[in-house]
């Protein structure tokens, strides 16, 4: 299945924006976390097709996975 | 009273008062300033200060910024530049709350800092800078930290919330005390080049849902710092999202929240 995934602000580095990657059935939002080297205290919001996602959640054909940072200074 | 308003009717440019006939009409009726502001406004007239928002804030919906009471949480980044916005806007009292002194390191961005008052409270700075641009404004200067068991009573009875802090676990706190008070909170936060935006109204969980993964209580400012432009711009979407509340217009930023990237200059909203 083919996966479309977008990384925002910081996750960018040293990355990609938007990539596409062909996974097997089962592939986890954490395992594309964990795949991708972001960082576990970084992560904000997860969304697949634009709606807010746990990790456990998985993945299906066509599927658009964004990953956010968290942003917390003032 | 009528005699006040004899003075000022008397004094008024068409329907625009001069800062000067304002203070000159406080100091004959023994008034403040606040308090010839209310009266100027109640009787249709606007300072004449106010006179550039006219054709987006009528003299009526200047009346309600007037009577609106908003606390700012954090006098640091975001705090100093939203400060500046809503005295300039005439929003009538601000309770700005904020433990620190400036520090050198603040310099590069936070708007009420300057080499002259490295060491002195923020929110005494705050306090002084109020007076300074728009006297009739009052400002109550907290210099506490905020917490789940004081902020009931440091915010009873203000309309809207302003999230300026530094920490997300004290930003969950005064997301609760947000919801115990029944009054909006109007988030934001940065780090780098990023930030965000979002409007909580009483009764949503947008703050739970954005920081529900949040572990240590910081994001990625923490490897980043912040530099002088991101907390202007966060600020300002900010008290644009706070006069919106007051005046009821528009759509407010609920049950998402706006993403900004001043790096590649991209806006992305994300939906609850």
């Amino acid at each position: 299945m083919n996966v479309t995934l977008k990384l925002f602000a910081t996750f960018r580095t040293g990355r990609f924006t938007v990539e596409t990657r062909e996974y097997v059935q089962g592939k986890t939002v954490r395992d594309v976390i964990e795949e991708l080297s972001l960082p576990e205290d970084d992560i904000g919001a997860t969304l697949i097709n634009g709606i807010h996602v746990e990790e456990e959640c998985e993945l299906k054909d066509a599927d658009t996975l964004s990953i956010f940072p968290l942003v917390g200074g003032g | 009273m009528e005699k006040l308003r004899d003075f000022l009717r008397t004094q008024a440019d068409g329907d625009l008062i001069a800062w000067q006939q304002q203070v000159s009409a406080a100091g004959s009726f023994g008034m403040t300033l606040s308090e010839v502001e209310g009266v100027i406004l109640e009787m249709g007239l606007l300072p004449a200060r106010y006179q550039r928002n006219r054709k987006t804030i009528s003299t009526g919906q200047q009346l309600r910024i007037f009577r609106s009471h908003v606390a700012v949480i954090g006098c640091g980044g975001l705090g100093g530049y939203i400060i500046e916005e809503l005295t300039r806007l005439g929003v009538g009292r601000i309770t700005a709350v904020d433990p620190d002194v400036f520090e050198e390191h603040n310099l590069n961005r936070q708007l009420l800092s300057s080499t002259e008052n490295l060491g002195q409270s923020k929110v005494e700075a705050a306090y002084l800078r109020a007076a300074k641009l728009n006297p009739a404004v009052i400002l109550y200067p907290m210099k506490i930290a905020f917490g789940r068991l004081n902020g009931l009573e440091l915010l009873q009875g203000v309309d809207i919330i302003v999230d300026a802090l530094d920490s997300i676990p004290v930003r969950l706190e005064l997301s609760e005390v947000s919801t115990a008070l029944n009054v909006p909170m109007v988030h934001g936060a940065i780090g780098g080049w990023y930030g965000q935006v979002a409007t909580q109204l009483p009764g949503e969980e947008t703050m739970r849902k954005i920081y529900n993964r949040s572990i240590d209580g910081k994001g990625i400012e923490k490897g980043l710092g912040n530099p002088s432009f991101t907390p202007a711009v966060i600020a300002s979407l900010q008290v644009a999202e706070v006069c919106k509340l007051i005046l009821g217009m528009g759509t407010p930023l609920n049950n998402r929240t706006l993403h900004i990237n001043l790096l590649d200059m991209e806006f992305d909203e994300i939906k609850y």
